[in-house]
């Protein structure tokens, strides 16, 4: 029976968020608030491993209290328990302090239930840092492997996992101690529609939500705003790239010209690296 | 073991949440199914939603509900090509509460009616289509969802899956509609300043105001155009009959695109910027196009049942009105020891046809089809009306007499002069 729990966020859908002009912030009333689609297959993956060996699957958020639906939607993919904390104390947090607020999440969790592996999903789509499975690892103590692509083994009798890990021409097989924490790329797996009694259930399940003073042993000074040393010195959105060529006239000759584009610009198939 | 619900409803619209509510405040166990990614996520309408029936349901919702602005003026625009005649009225009894109607955006106010639904005891699920009603021994006992291991089994099931029903068709409750019997609405949500709207609409704080435009802005086919403001946006769309845009070749966007740049409307939506574009067929075959609404274990509430008055462009307050029938119905069968045959829900058929639903879908049951057998009223009388508003109120020194008779005498022969009598008091006849 493994514990496996998965740290997923909330995070407003950048696809279609729009930036504030004046302020050069994140209009986040702009955007529907989604579920980090690599945090999605992170549970997915705990799920498929429980379906595996056998075992539980939590989830654990830290934000307001709307975040709900992001468990909500973990557990229409298949996890079984929900864990949220919710504090103003931690309002204004980067991945530093994130990661120590999670990690106090994760100890409590621990409690309940021992920790067998920690799955994240490789960044969220709103900092894009990656920081925060590592960072709550290194405080842990235990073994972060990054860029997970593949899961080929967890023994849980002998005490290892073994795991493939994305690189930039291929990938390396790791054997790592557990527990451990995985961070995944988006290429792990497919998620699945979810069956319809998954849907039931998350309809019906409340989060385990805790506050500040529900965790042990916290240093409050490591929280929040306090808690963070980075300062964002400017955010601005990225240059619209320029150029490009609308193609004009009927369907036909649109498809000529795009035709005769695509067989004499040889540069839009250059390999990277070479042939 | 598929799960059994005492009743299940097939979406999140007003009608659906509106059973479900009721019914999930009786105590009965009810699950809410909605395919889109949020209840009110491919809902759509002009945007008038109207107090009565809300408040029945919810006591003072617009104190708590997402509503844009509450309505103080309607105005009714006879369009021409460069002109129009107007009629308006704007009264602050209007501006106090109660109300009389908001302007509201669906995708907003739908979320919020189901999360009280929910609030209520009721289950909600999204992203999930039901595929068809599970028939056994000629009655409905459950539905089949898209999802895996999909089936779910309920004592009623309630059909508020919109004006297409496909469900309600595959039981054979109705054919394919015709396209005289429904409209193509298209509708763009425009961005505009709240300031710029209060200032080009004459309105202070929250008050709105609402245009139905007729004439020109179907360009003479049977429809209607509107304009409603929101909070920072203004809704703008065009309607009209699918048998009318099939006859006259015309594509429902160009009608928009149309009205937008009709020099008589443009200025009001200057400088906006296109937020959302949004499409929906409207069911306006009235009392002759409504199809069957009860049958065993099953009932048929909203635009599944063709329940829209296109005449006064209400329908989201009649879907509302049979959800809550459909939920009376079922709460009363279930006292009486659960007859839930066709008999057993017969009285939500009764009800409905005995209520201002029926009689207001009875009393215009031929208006939509007449105006279509007589498009002149479109495209021939508004012409005429703008004609004879402009000899009337320009001043070039004729005499007022000598106007009125051309103003006569623009009305044609004696003999379209009494056609024209007789189509205004067969006009007069369908709506009476």
């Amino acid at each position: 029976m493994l514990h496996i729990v998965a740290c997923i966020k909330q995070v407003p859908d950048t696809k279609i968020i729009k930036m504030n002009p004046k302020t050069n912030t994140m209009d986040r009333s702009s955007a529907p608030a989604i579920l980090n689609p690599y945090d999605a297959h992170a549970v997915e993956e705990a799920v498929r491993l429980k379906a595996r060996y056998g075992g539980i699957v939590s989830v654990v958020t830290m934000g307001p209290p709307p975040a709900v639906k992001a468990i909500k939607k973990c557990i229409e993919i298949g996890a079984d328990e929900g864990y949220m904390i919710t504090d103003r104390a931690f309002a204004g947090a980067d991945t530093l302090a994130t990661s120590y607020a999670l990690t106090k999440a994760l100890e409590k969790i621990a409690k309940i239930r021992p920790i067998d592996l920690i799955i994240c999903g490789k960044m969220t789509i709103d900092g894009d840092t990656g920081q925060v499975g590592p960072g709550i690892a290194r405080r842990l103590d235990i073994p972060p492997l990054t860029n997970v692509k593949k899961v080929v083994e967890i023994n849980k009798a002998e005490g290892f996992a073994v795991i493939h890990r994305k690189l930039e021409d291929g990938h390396e097989v790791i054997q790592s101690s557990l527990p451990c924490l995985f961070s995944v790329e988006k290429d792990i797996n497919e998620i699945p529609y979810s069956p319809l009694p998954n849907m039931l259930k998350a309809a019906r399940y409340q989060p385990h939500i805790w506050s500040v003073d529900d965790l042990e042993e916290v240093d409050r000074t490591l929280l929040g705003l306090k808690g963070s040393p980075t300062i964002v010195s400017k955010v601005w959105p990225p240059e619209k790239p320029k150029g490009g060529e609308q193609l004009q006239g009927t369907p036909a000759e649109q498809v000529d010209r795009l035709l005769e584009i695509l067989l004499t610009k040889k540069e839009l198939f250059a390999v990277k690296g070479g042939e | 073991m598929a799960e059994k619900f005492d009743v299940i409803v097939v979406g999140a619209g007003p009608a659906g949440t509106a059973c479900a509510y009721t019914l999930a405040k009786a105590g009965v166990n009810v699950l809410l199914i909605e395919r889109g990614e949020y209840p009110g996520s491919k809902n759509v309408m002009g945007g008038v939603l109207y107090r009565k029936m809300m408040d029945d349901i919810i006591p003072e919702f617009y104190k708590e509900a997402p509503v844009e602005r509450h309505i103080v003026e309607q105005r009714f625009m006879m369009l021409d090509q460069e002109s129009a005649v107007t009629f308006s009225y704007k009264g602050l009894e209007w501006d106090q509460e109660p109300y009389n109607n908001f302007t509201v955006l669906r995708a907003k106010f739908d979320q919020w009616f189901a999360d009280q639904a929910v609030k209520q005891g009721a289950l909600l699920i999204n992203e999930t289509v039901v595929r068809e009603c599970i028939v056994e021994n000629g009655k409905v006992v459950g539905v089949r969802t898209d999802r895996p291991e999909g089936d779910l089994y309920a004592d009623v099931v309630v059909l508020a899956d919109g004006v297409n029903s496909l469900l309600a068709k595959s039981l054979g409750f109705h054919k394919e509609f015709r396209p005289d019997e429904v409209a193509l609405a298209v509708m763009e949500v425009l961005k505009l300043d709240k300031k710029i709207i209060e200032d080009r609409f004459s309105l202070e704080g929250n008050q709105g105001c609402t245009f139905e435009i007729f004439g020109d802005s179907t360009k003479g086919v049977l429809g209607t155009a509107w304009l409603y403001t929101n909070k920072d946006s203004v809704n703008i769309g065009v309607g009209a009959m699918l048998s009318g845009l099939i006859k006259h070749k015309m594509k429902p966007y160009e009608l928009l695109d149309y009205v937008k740049n009709h020099p008589v409307l443009r200025p009001y939506i200057q400088g906006c910027e296109q937020q959302e574009y949004l499409a929906h067929l409207i069911p306006e075959g009235g009392y002759h196009s409504m199809p069957r609404v009860v049958g065993n274990g099953v009932i048929v509430v909203g635009d599944a049942a063709q329940l829209v008055n296109a005449i006064h462009r209400e329908g989201s307050n009649m879907a509302m009105a049979s959800g809550v029938m459909a939920a009376d119905t079922i709460i009363q069968a279930r006292e009486l020891g659960g007859d839930f045959s066709e008999r057993g829900l017969d009285n939500y058929r009764v009800n409905l046809l005995n209520s201002f639903v029926g009689q207001d879908l009875k009393k215009y049951k031929d208006a939509t089809h007449h105006f279509e057998k007589f498009p002149h009223y479109f495209d021939k009388y508004i012409p005429m009306m703008n004609r004879a508003a402009s000899q009337m109120f320009t001043i070039d020194g004729t005499p007022k007499r000598e106007k009125q008779k051309k103003i006569w005498n623009d009305l044609g022969s004696a003999g379209e002069k009494f056609r024209m009598a007789r189509d205004l008091f067969q006009a007069w006849r369908v709506m009476k």
